[in-house]
């Protein structure tokens, strides 16, 4: 007797049509399971398209690169230099121009040969300039603005990009080039971004598999009794598991089209938001196609395991017949080993080899740390068991919510575990850069602006006078720097003339006094005789001669291997004439002493110099402000911290909307007994917020605890970034109010007493 | 329609107590009326009619006891009589309405004799469920007037049966309160 | 095992008995619901199961037909022992030689009744047009033809039974497995469905074991068991 089997084929059609056909209710379920699938599969989506990003922002930037170098001049040349300065927004880089014939090339985006004076901007630096901060920054780039730079000019919309024609290059302070373009850079990946990547991955993709997890999840109670009945009519095990693929199938491709749909909403609204640091085009946001069939191919097939998994009690009992013996307990110990196991891996090497250890361990470190972080996910359904049965009575609400959690806490775990994955991640992240805004980079603190001057020409000396005026610059201090060419014939040395301070700054020596003159060099150094005579600058530059003084002072530089070089006071030279030789320095470097009282004292200065000298480049030390890379790097993570919450709050808004729908029956009992609304809005507010300060509780306590050991095994200052902490903690608890808020509606509508008919 | 109690067989109820212990005659009549009375207490002399009989056919005997008071007579069972009451109790009663203090009588003497009350109900059921099914297969047969008939009868006898099962479940408590 | 019903009248009774159980106990953590029970259900033959609330009857049910384990004992059916199965073959069983009916639940709300009369048919491999043919016929049998395109939650209590009652016949099995078919219905609901229900059972020669504590349900029957503290006392049959 061997009775027919089904095939798989048909076993999937009747899961399908099983899916399909569950009138209003069966439509919703399926909603909420394709919402659920599609959030993740839009986070798949976003990270798969991580390497296009990247890959294009590099491309397009290699594009702009001012590439092929031309030795002579010709039709087709043009001098070009690098200029940047800063705005409240961000560092602004820019190039200025200087065509030298009529088929000089033009930079991607620039579709025209600009006069002298003119500027091209991008479009956000152009909002910069017409919002209120636009009148500082006036005239910095050239005169007037005659345009901006289209889109593939610019890495992302929101970058801050300029190009300024100019007629003060020379080949000297500029390169001289033939083409815009070059190979892009394999910048290789170094084992420490390799390490910060993967705990990113880690933090990103195991939510998503959480969110995938708990979408195919929903509407399990109705799904295991259909299934039920079907293993009753005589479907067997596999059958069972084909039909429920079939149903599964169905939402997993309605989530790839919400996802899809979600994804391409995401290209259109993320762009803009994106800092100028971090900005890129939202056509460039595009999954690599590997990656793309990937996802589309992995995520039916982990729904599909999912639900299998899922399944076991429906397979073992037919019918339904679930008559538990004894309640499952949590086991403790293997929950807490793993995350301990990952302890013991960091510390291993923290123990053995001391703070800064963590470089010569970077395998075991990142083992210790993924599973220390995968411990978190999976500690979390013991703890949220253990609390809530610690947990005391209370009002009617708080008394609801907490059977129902004491009662099945695997959804609300389920939901929760993977963001807190997440979040420690990110606590751990926020408390690594903590520390290392902690030193900032400015030496001494002094608040200060350095111009760097090479046009040529120039000996540096009107600079004093002309920013002497500006509110808020305290004194100027100029170095002016030449070749000194020995009259005898031998190798020419670098000659500063500048103040004690000057020399002060640079070398630490305080031993100086006006008239004296420094060989700064290393002692083995070969060092030249006194008496040497000099030519102070390029001969027939009109540069006088002068005599090494024989009471030359030896200073040992701050570099040990740097090559000899002199130190002159301006008494010292007397009346001696200096040009500075252009070539190989700067002509003068102009050090700017700044009063932070005076306001916006950096941009108006800024400005100012640009007018002066549209080529000189400036740098500002302010002791006080935080590396522009760090700043990047911290609007990233917000970025991040933010994206995160939001997620958070989709995927708890669905599934606790399904939860609700699959409760409607003893819901609308509730009501019907007379439980005011108010009291069953709470309930559903606890039912969601305990889950997720459990699981925030336990992020924030590992996350720092990461955080700590990162930070020590890297020999860095060891320090909690409270305010990274506070703002990830905040904003959860306002995701779950506004969740909860959101779901209040539909709570209305569960509860009337029509729910409590049946079909 | 006319609400009669059928009276409950005197002999084996009688037989019943007396297997407890010896007992005197008005003893005996005061146990009928406290369990199986209700509002027809026994009348005295009917107790020593059925005595009588029950005493010519050898069921019970009696033991007189010294002195000269008005009642002297002991009555005590005899094996015939233990083995009268183990076959009235397992017969079955003809399955009709109205058949319940007939059967409380039974379940109440089985209790207190130590058989098991739920032999007594079983036995029952299986007789009743006989005349069901056949109720059941001439209603099934039959024309509308056969089907209403048949329901009226099933429905009293299912009524019956519930009742039995009632008395089943609540032995626990009957039990605890006979042996009182 | 897929044509249409027909009146074949009732098939001979096989020697043994078809269906075994041999001292079952079966343990729901520290509470026993079957202690040592034994039971025989011959082919044909329409068993009833009686028994108060909590007796073990529904649990010696699932037990019979391999939807439960138990925790010793045997169940054999025609020889072969159940209890010993794989997942695979009792499900195989429930395909082929088991049918059943229970108060309700038993339809899958996303199918219209044609489409869950038809599942077994279809779980057993049968092309759709046949199965879908097949159930039709089941369900005008039943006295309820319009029902085939609806979904179990649009038609009444008793259409809902009879089109579980097709469910459970369609395949010809040899034993029906009824858990108060009709204990969600009304009197005249509940006594048309049982009698549709045996007359088709006598019809095709499946043996039926009716759980039920109503004594009318029972009469319907050939001879009944009684399960009580977990042990059954059979009626010897007749």
């Amino acid at each position: 007797m061997t009775p027919g089997r089904s095939s798989a084929l048909t076993d999937l059609a009747l899961g399908v049509r099983m899916s399909v056909s569950g009138g209003r209710s069966g439509w919703a379920r399926l909603g909420l399971i394709a919402t659920g699938l599609g959030i993740g599969v839009a986070m798949l989506l976003l990270v798969a398209s991580l390497p296009t990003v990247l890959d294009m922002r590099a491309e397009r930037d290699a594009a702009r690169y001012p590439g092929t170098e031309a030795v002579e001049a010709g039709d087709d040349t043009l001098l070009v230099k690098r200029i940047s300065s800063d705005t409240a927004q961000d560092l602004v880089v820019g190039y200025l121009l200087q065509p030298e014939g009529a088929d000089a090339p033009l930079p991607p985006g620039v579709d025209r040969t600009l006069a002298p004076g003119e500027a091209l901007v991008s479009p956000a630096l152009q909002r910069v300039l017409e919002s209120p901060q636009g009148d500082l920054l006036e005239g910095r780039w050239g005169d007037r603005v005659v345009g901006t730079i289209a889109p593939d000019g610019l890495v992302g919309p929101q970058e801050l990009r300029v190009y300024v024609g100019t007629d003060q290059l020379t080949g000297a302070n500029a390169q001289r080039i033939s083409a815009f373009g070059r190979d892009v850079r394999d910048g290789g990946t170094d084992a420490t971004t390799m390490l910060m990547a993967l705990v990113g991955l880690t933090g990103l993709l195991v939510p998503v598999a959480g969110f995938i997890a708990t979408a195919v999840r929903f509407g399990g109670e109705a799904r295991d009794r259909r299934l039920a009945a079907v293993r009753l009519a005589g479907a067997d095990a596999a059958t069972t598991g084909r039909i429920a693929a079939g149903e599964t199938l169905v939402g997993a491709v309605g989530g790839l089209l919400v996802g899809a749909g979600l994804f391409a909403v995401l290209r259109a609204v993320v762009p803009p938001l994106v800092p100028p640091s971090l900005t890129f085009h939202g056509a460039d946001l595009r999954p690599a196609p590997a990656l793309a069939a990937l996802v589309v191919v992995l995520v039916p097939v982990a729904a599909v395991l999912v639900t299998r998994s899922a399944l076991k009690h429906v397979i073992v009992e037919p019918l339904g017949v679930v008559r538990r013996g004894t309640v499952v307990h949590r086991r403790l110990w293997w929950r807490i080993a793993v995350p301990f196991v990952g302890l013991a891996l960091m510390l291993t090497p923290l123990l053995s080899g001391g703070a800064g250890s963590f470089a010569d361990a970077e395998g075991l470190v990142l083992l210790g740390m993924v599973l220390l972080l995968v411990g978190v996910a999976l500690l979390l359904p013991w703890l949220l068991d253990v609390t809530v049965r610690r947990l005391g009575p209370g009002a009617l609400s708080w008394d609801l919510a907490l059977r129902r959690l004491q009662h099945e806490s695997g959804t609300a775990v389920r939901a929760v575990s993977a963001v807190v994955v997440s979040v420690a991640s990110l606590v751990a992240v926020h408390g690594l850069l903590g520390s290392e805004t902690g030193t900032p980079g400015a030496q001494d603190g002094k608040f200060e602006a350095v111009v760097y001057d090479d046009l040529p020409g120039s000996d540096g000396s009107h600079w004093a006078s002309a920013l002497a005026g500006i509110d808020g610059v305290q004194s100027v201090d100029t170095r002016v720097m030449t070749s000194a060419e020995p009259v005898g014939g031998g190798e020419p040395i670098a000659l500063v003339v500048g103040s004690c301070a000057a020399l002060a700054d640079t070398t630490s020596s305080t031993a100086c006094t006006d008239g004296d003159v420094m060989l700064v060099a290393p002692s083995h150094a070969e060092v030249p005789a006194p008496g040497t005579t000099y030519v102070l600058g390029e001969p027939g530059s009109g540069a006088s001669t002068w005599s090494l003084p024989p009471d030359v002072a030896t200073v040992e530089p701050a570099y040990p291997d740097s090559a000899p070089w002199l130190f002159v006071t301006p008494q010292a030279l007397g009346d001696a004439v200096v040009v500075p030789s252009g070539d190989d320095y700067d002509n003068a470097i102009v050090t700017i002493a700044l009063d932070r009282a005076a306001p916006d004292v950096t941009a108006r200065l800024q400005t100012a110099i640009a007018q002066i000298d549209p080529t000189a480049m400036v740098v500002i030390n302010d002791p006080e402000a935080t590396s522009s890379m760090v700043t990047g790097i911290r609007q990233g993570l917000m970025l991040g911290t933010v994206a995160l919450l939001a997620v958070v709050g989709a995927n708890l808004l669905v599934t606790t909307a399904e939860q609700l729908r699959e409760r409607r029956r003893p819901l609308a009992v509730l009501a019907a007994f007379g439980v005011r609304r108010r009291v069953l809005g709470l309930s559903v507010l606890f039912q969601v917020a305990v889950p997720v300060v459990v699981g925030l509780a336990l992020a924030v306590v590992v996350g720092s605890g990461l955080a700590v050991i990162l930070q020590a095994g890297a020999d860095m200052p060891v320090s909690l970034d409270l305010a990274g902490i506070g703002v990830t903690a905040g904003g959860a608890a306002a995701v779950i109010l506004l969740a909860t808020a959101a779901l209040l509606p539909m709570l209305g509508r569960v509860t009337r007493p029509a729910g409590l008919q049946g079909e | 329609m006319l609400c009669i109690v059928k009276p409950v067989s005197i002999a084996p109820a009688l037989l019943g107590l007396l297997q407890t212990g010896p007992r005197h005659g008005y003893d005996l009549k005061r146990a009928y009326d406290e369990r199986f009375g209700h509002d027809r207490p026994l009348a005295y002399g009917q107790v020593y009619a059925t005595m009588a009989r029950l005493l010519k056919n050898g069921l019970v005997e009696v033991e007189m006891e010294p002195g000269d008071g008005p009642d002297r007579k002991r009555y005590a069972i005899t094996d015939a009589g233990v083995s009268d009451v183990e076959q009235w109790l397992s017969r079955a009663e003809k399955p009709e309405p109205y058949l319940q203090s007939t059967l409380y009588t039974k379940v109440v003497l089985a209790l207190l004799t130590g058989h098991d009350p739920a032999d007594v109900l079983d036995t029952q059921r299986a007789e009743h469920l006989r005349l069901m099914r056949e109720l059941t297969r001439r209603k099934t047969e039959g024309d509308l007037a056969d089907q209403l008939v048949c329901d009226h009868a099933l429905f009293h006898l299912e009524a019956d049966l519930r009742w039995l099962e009632l008395t089943a479940a609540r032995l626990d408590q009957l039990a605890a309160s006979v042996h009182a | 095992m897929t044509t249409a019903p027909t009146a074949t009248g009732p098939l001979l009774q096989p020697s043994g008995p078809l269906l075994v159980a041999r001292d079952l106990h079966v343990a729901f953590g520290p509470t026993t619901a079957l202690a040592s029970a034994s039971l025989e259900v011959h082919g044909g033959e329409v068993l009833a199961l009686m028994g108060p609330s909590g007796s073990g009857k529904s649990t010696l049910l699932h037990c019979l037909a391999g939807i439960l384990r138990p925790d010793s004992g045997t169940v054999t059916f025609d020889g072969r022992d159940v209890t010993a199965m794989s997942d695979a073959e009792r499900s195989a069983l429930r395909r082929s030689e088991f049918g059943f009916v229970f108060q309700f639940g038993q339809l899958v709300p996303e199918l219209t009744c044609a489409e869950n009369v038809a599942l077994p048919l279809r779980l057993a491999g049968v092309t759709r047009r046949d199965a879908h043919r097949t159930a039709r016929e089941w369900l005008d049998r039943l006295e309820v033809p319009d029902i085939a395109d609806k979904r179990p939650g649009q038609v009444s209590g008793g259409q809902g039974q009879r089109a579980a009652v097709a469910r459970a016949l369609i395949t010809r099995p040899r034993v029906v497995f009824a858990d108060e078919p009709t204990g969600a219905l009304d009197s005249l609901n509940g006594e048309r469905v049982m009698q549709l229900f045996v007359a088709a059972a006598k019809d095709t020669g499946a043996a039926v074991v009716l759980v039920t504590h109503e004594a009318r349900v029972a009469a319907y029957s050939d001879r009944e068991a009684v399960v009580r503290d977990g042990l059954v006392r059979e009626q010897v049959p007749a």
